[in-house]
């Protein structure tokens, strides 16, 4: 147990560390989120604005906060799809892997999980000081929501690769796996709140998203954050993520023991 | 003492996909039967597509066989595939088992926690490795960054880091100038030696079996060919070198030269070939003859190509 916490501490490690020589990439995307940022800041303003100045418990300090964490945290939660699984199985690298006596599974979501938490430094921490020195946002006032956010981040990344990996799987049985990652990328987006908050569906639609682990990889973490929910409602928020987190790895553990029967590496 | 590789009627199947939705079954490997024991050091060698990695992959329980049975070091590859990595030490020449953008000692280190090695023997292996393959000047240079002499260095180290009773070798020389080749192959031999590691070696390259290997599997279309020495698979196909002398004259055939075979001559007898056994006469003694009757200015040594001895091979086993 002690050896298997250390190797799969060397191997969050290994993702950050892989992670962090890519820094232009890292302002580029931070650009982008940014960019971003202050479009939906136009948007949601508005929305808030024209409905009277609150909207569904969002009044325009509230509705920042909820922007600029979800951006700064766009760079860390897997909500576009690609995942490294696919493409070692496509160019067959996936054999390097299965060489290692470690379970697959673990390797692949850690040292993601290390890459994103890199991510959160040159991503992460700007997009937030953009929302609180450029535009201004509510924050909570007591460090409880931080510390239990912080706790929330670090899950709902972990669920987001570990959800990632479980539809990467997929790569065993057909390869080409485009369509897939397409799909998902608008499907997460919409289900985890990036584009609006959840709380702002419809009854029906918030009903099929809370349904779905999707909430948990960025709504909530955003959600305890921001203090928008806090006490009780947010350990129920950590408890959702832990389920989440449990069923996600479940099925990509099994999903990889009956992939790996499926598996032709030809060549090489 | 009991086998250390061992395959009973080992066979895999790959699906193809044909035009349309067509799909026709094709045989990589066919029925494989054979035992390494430990200790050996054995050439596995056959044309591309012969079924050589599809062999090992499935020895290392990455491939599931559609047939037959396999075990490796005493384990079931697929079900003990985690038990089964601990002992073995694989080096696929095409695909790299270092962290590409970290420095090759970072590699290392995660590879060592990865094999669970306590840091004293981390340290003293790692040192054995840099020490004997010369990776000193490049250790904090990023994977990316390496010369493939450099990087194959690098990945042979990470295959024995954990010193393996197993290694297998899948073109571990492949583009590698003849000096890396060279080196390689001296350290190869080294740690036979020094901790007596079973190996398997796949290659296109004939040197690197006469250098390392005592027993040859010769593979083709997926079945054994060949099993047997060296020396044997010489005397079974025939295997001879082809000395080449530039001579400081025009010189009739010297068809007397002991121990070879004139192969012919061109510009008027300034470049003349000889065949000779390798296994008989060494380069040097062929050398020395034909010195005694003319003045060589330059000369070369073709081996005999992989791709010619398969084809011998199979021709001669119908």
């Amino acid at each position: 147990m002690r050896a298997n916490l250390q190797i799969t501490r060397r191997l969050v490690w290994s993702g950050f560390r892989q992670q962090s020589t890519y820094r232009l990439a890292a302002l580029g995307g931070l650009v982008a989120n940014a960019t971003f940022g202050f479009l939906k800041v136009a948007i949601l303003f508005a929305t808030v604005r024209a409905a009277g100045g609150e909207l569904n418990g969002y009044d325009v300090a509230t509705m920042s906060a909820y922007i600029w964490l979800s951006q700064g945290l766009l760079g860390s939660v897997n909500l576009h799809g690609r995942s490294e699984l696919t493409e070692r199985i496509k160019s067959g690298d996936v054999t390097i892997d299965f060489l290692r006596p470690l379970n697959v599974q673990l390797s692949h979501v850690a040292s993601e999980v290390g890459a994103s938490l890199f991510a959160l430094i040159p991503r992460g921490l700007p997009s937030i000081g953009i929302g609180v020195v450029v535009v201004g946002m509510a924050m909570p006032d007591s460090p409880w929501p931080y510390l239990l956010g912080f706790l929330s981040v670090v899950l709902g990344i972990t669920l987001g690769a570990l959800v990632v990996y479980a539809i990467g799987t997929s790569g065993f049985w057909l390869i080409e796996t485009r369509g897939i990652q397409s799909l998902y990328m608008v499907v997460s987006g919409l289900l985890a709140g990036l584009f609006v908050p959840i709380g702002l569906f419809p009854t029906w639609l918030l009903a099929f998203a809370e349904a779905t682990p999707f909430p948990s990889m960025l709504m909530y973490p955003v959600d305890i954050l921001s203090g928008r929910v806090s006490g009780v409602g947010s350990l129920r928020l950590v408890g959702v993520q832990c389920f989440w987190l449990g069923l996600t790895w479940l099925a990509g553990h099994f999903l990889t023991a009956a992939g790996r029967r499926k598996l032709e590496v030809q060549g090489g | 003492m009991s086998p250390i590789i061992e395959t009973q009627g080992l066979t895999r199947e790959f699906a193809l996909r044909g035009r349309g939705l067509r799909r026709t079954r094709l045989t990589a490997v066919d029925d494989l039967t054979f035992t390494i024991d430990p200790g050996e050091a054995v050439g596995y060698i056959g044309a591309n597509g012969a079924g050589k990695s599809t062999t090992i992959k499935m020895l290392c329980g990455i491939l599931v066989p559609t047939n037959g049975t396999v075990s490796t070091c005493g384990l079931r590859p697929v079900e003990d595939r985690v038990k089964l990595a601990r002992r073995v030490g694989v080096v696929f020449g095409q695909r790299s088992q270092l962290w590409w953008d970290l420095p090759v000692e970072e590699s290392f280190r995660i590879l060592a926690s990865i094999h669970r090695l306590p840091k004293t023997q981390e340290k003293a292996r790692t040192e054995e490795l840099v020490d004997c393959l010369e990776m000193a000047d490049y250790l904090a240079t990023p994977v990316r960054q390496l010369s493939l002499g450099q990087r194959m260095r690098a990945e042979v180290s990470a295959a024995l880091l954990h010193s393996p009773d197993l290694v297998i070798l899948d073109e571990p020389t492949i583009g590698l100038d003849v000096l890396s080749k060279q080196r390689l192959r001296e350290f190869l031999v080294d740690e036979r030696e020094r901790h007596g590691t079973t190996l398997m070696l796949t290659t296109h390259d004939m040197g690197d079996i006469e250098r390392l290997c005592e027993r040859v599997l010769v593979v083709d279309h997926g079945r054994l060919a060949f099993d047997g020495t060296i020396g044997g698979l010489s005397r079974t196909v025939g295997a001879q070198r082809v000395l080449v002398v530039d001579l400081a004259e025009p010189t009739p055939d010297l068809v007397d030269v002991p121990g070879t075979t004139h192969l012919g001559s061109e510009s008027r007898g300034l470049q003349q070939r000889f065949a000779f056994d390798a296994e008989q006469l060494t380069a040097a003694q062929a050398l020395a003859a034909v010195s005694q009757r003319a003045e060589v200015r330059d000369l070369s040594i073709e081996e005999p190509d992989i791709e010619d001895v398969v084809r011998r091979v199979y021709a001669s086993s119908r």
